[in-house]
């Protein structure tokens, strides 16, 4: 009886994932209204002071309030993670599952186009595609997208086999179902929640990637910067205000972290 | 077996195949024209116009693409379009530099994270398993940067013991070597580490729960006897492809890793080409990481198969 009540009780790692992506979730609502200082503005001629009242985290490389730009780089870098997910989802799941519904040669396609992508370094054809089109948000985002909707396209795929043999699939088949219909109107509820706990793992996977491209100077262009951004044009400064590089690196890891216990607990509720 | 390896030699060969049209194609799409890339300020129409027959960019792209194609397997990857050298005079030190890093790192991480995924696996579930997950957990979920300028801030910053930036010219005698090698690989060791052992240690535990395992148990067989003679023997297929898969942490990691420590190695060239747009030594650069990244698959593929004549490739999903 006792593991029956434990049991409906969240875990601690949970709440503590859940706490940590809501303050972050919220600091990049506020940094939409106010911020502390203009992220843009050159507050002091002193580059990299270290931190003291009225300028929490000490100022930047050109004397920029960091603590304004890390709240500003909140907003950039989960809008940029937020998008190329849900962007890679749309294209993993709705492709995933039509191959596994449709079969044949529309399957084989698409799986072998995906074969190509996961057999390749993510970060090399990120670079690839950087030297092509240029850096720009949307081309980051872009290429995040495509590259991890590979994989989500496999585990979309394998759901979608499981699930297509299942009566009621097979009879809105027979009903004559659209396709568009068979995809989200009957699949997509019965494989929700694993894909709902991919989105998160992918989640972390794109924030890591795209905030890689930011650090080797071919993510985000300044003067605009997200957390990998800031962490690469402070680095210089570790002597006198280590905070100004290493505090959006550890904006990076704690979100990352936080997504991972999220799906490593989510995954442990399943299982009991 | 033989068959079986021919075909995945001739997969791998048709997937580099592709690999170097796209990498070709993606350099074609250039926005602009790539002699007025290369030419910079001075691209006049006259300028420019002699710069792409000299280029040879008025001939078909088939053509241009088999040329370069033909010219790559012998290891002629044209001239670099910013210091007009040969590309692969500029290969040759870098590759040997990144190989090392790489090298050496594989030979520490690999071993510490079997050693530390087998331990965690055999106290499963215990206060020393749950402990060592969660900081594995964490470290595999860090940002390689974030290790690294940790690393700097401590041991370059703070202590003064090592250098933050990683000097290798050819003179630099050993202590040399290893004292610039020092930091960029204790950023890569960690990283690697937790990555694999997470997955040893998922891969041993499941093991454990097989009957045959059980059977060993129950007849009296010590604990370590049944991980060594019985679990190990059939992990080694899946972690040789767990080893494999993070030849790719290990791509990204280098990236990251040479930047903050301007290691002179590939991965930096590629970046300052990528940057300067230097797309022949990009084309190079793209082409030996995938072929690398691309045959230690294969190898690890082959190695589970020879360990396990049943398996077919299964491949945990997919990495950064």
């Amino acid at each position: 009886m006792t593991s029956v009540s434990a049991s409906k009780r969240p875990s601690p790692t949970l709440l503590i994932s859940i706490a940590i992506l809501s303050i972050f979730v919220l600091i990049g609502l506020v940094s939409l209204v106010a911020l502390p200082q203009d992220p843009f503005d050159f507050i002091t001629d002193e580059p990299f002071r270290p931190a003291a009242a009225g300028m929490w985290l000490g100022s930047d490389y050109l004397g920029r309030d960091v603590l304004s730009r890390l709240m500003d780089g909140t907003r950039i870098t989960l809008f940029m993670a937020l998008s190329a997910t849900l962007l890679a989802h749309l294209i993993g799941d709705t492709l995933g599952l039509l191959a596994a519904t449709r079969g044949g040669f529309v399957d084989t396609v698409l799986s072998r186009i995906v074969d190509v992508i996961l057999a390749l370094p993510k970060i090399i054809v990120g670079l690839v595609v950087v030297a092509a089109l240029g850096s720009s948000i949307p081309v980051i985002i872009g290429i995040a997208a495509v590259v991890y909707s590979a994989g989500v396209f496999r585990i979309a795929r394998a759901l979608g086999n499981d699930l297509k043999e299942m009566e009621y699939i097979k009879l809105a088949r027979s009903r004559g179902e659209g396709m568009g219909w068979i995809l989200f109107g009957e699949m997509m509820p019965h494989v929700g929640k694993p894909l709902a706990t991919d989105f998160a793992i992918r989640a972390s996977f794109a924030i890591l990637f795209m905030s890689s491209l930011s650090f080797v100077g071919l993510g985000v262009q300044p003067p605009m910067a997200d957390w990998g951004g800031m962490a690469r044009e402070n680095l210089g400064g570790l002597s006198t205000n280590p905070l100004a590089a290493i505090g959006p690196a550890i904006a990076i890891a704690l979100v990352s972290i936080a997504l991972n216990l999220l799906v490593d607990s989510l995954d442990g509720d399943a299982r009991h | 077996m033989a068959n079986f390896i021919i075909w995945r030699l001739l997969a791998t060969l048709l997937l580099l195949l592709i690999v170097s049209l796209l990498v070709f194609w993606a350099c074609e799409i250039l926005p602009g024209d790539v002699a007025q890339v290369a030419l910079g300020q001075y691209a006049t129409p006259e300028n420019v116009r002699a710069l792409r027959i000299e280029m040879g960019l008025n001939e078909p792209p088939v053509q241009r693409y088999l040329a370069w194609l033909a010219g790559a397997v012998q290891g002629d990857w044209g001239r670099s379009l910013v210091t007009k050298s040969s590309v692969s005079a500029l290969l040759s030190e870098r590759v040997a530099n990144t190989a090392l890093l790489a090298g050496v790192t594989t030979l520490i991480a690999v071993p510490l994270a079997i050693f530390l995924g087998v331990v965690m696996a055999m106290w499963n579930g215990r206060a020393v398993d749950r402990g060592a997950s969660v900081v594995i957990l964490a470290l595999s979920a860090t940002p390689e940067f974030l290790l690294a300028t940790l690393l700097v801030l401590l041991f370059a910053v703070n202590l003064g013991w090592l250098p933050a930036v990683a000097y290798l010219s050819t003179g630099s005698g050993l202590g040399q070597t290893v004292r610039a090698l020092l930091l960029p690989t204790a950023s890569l060791v960690v990283v690697v580490t937790a990555q694999i052992a997470r997955m040893t240690r998922a891969i041993i535990g499941n093991i454990l729960t097989q009957p045959y395992i059980e059977m060993a148990m129950l007849k009296g067989v010590p604990d370590r006897r049944v991980v060594a003679r019985h679990a190990l023997r059939n992990a080694v297929g899946p972690i040789a492809n767990v080893v494999a898969l993070n030849t790719a942490y290990l791509v990204s990691g280098i990236v990251v890793v040479e930047t903050i420590f301007a290691y002179p190695g590939l991965a930096r060239l590629m970046i300052d080409s990528v940057q300067s747009r230097d797309l022949p030594v990009v084309q190079a650069c793209a082409m030996i990481f995938c072929a690398t990244y691309v045959l230690l698959i294969l190898l690890a593929d082959v190695l589970a198969r020879v360990f396990d004549p049943r398996s077919l490739p299964q491949r945990p999903m997919d990495a950064i």
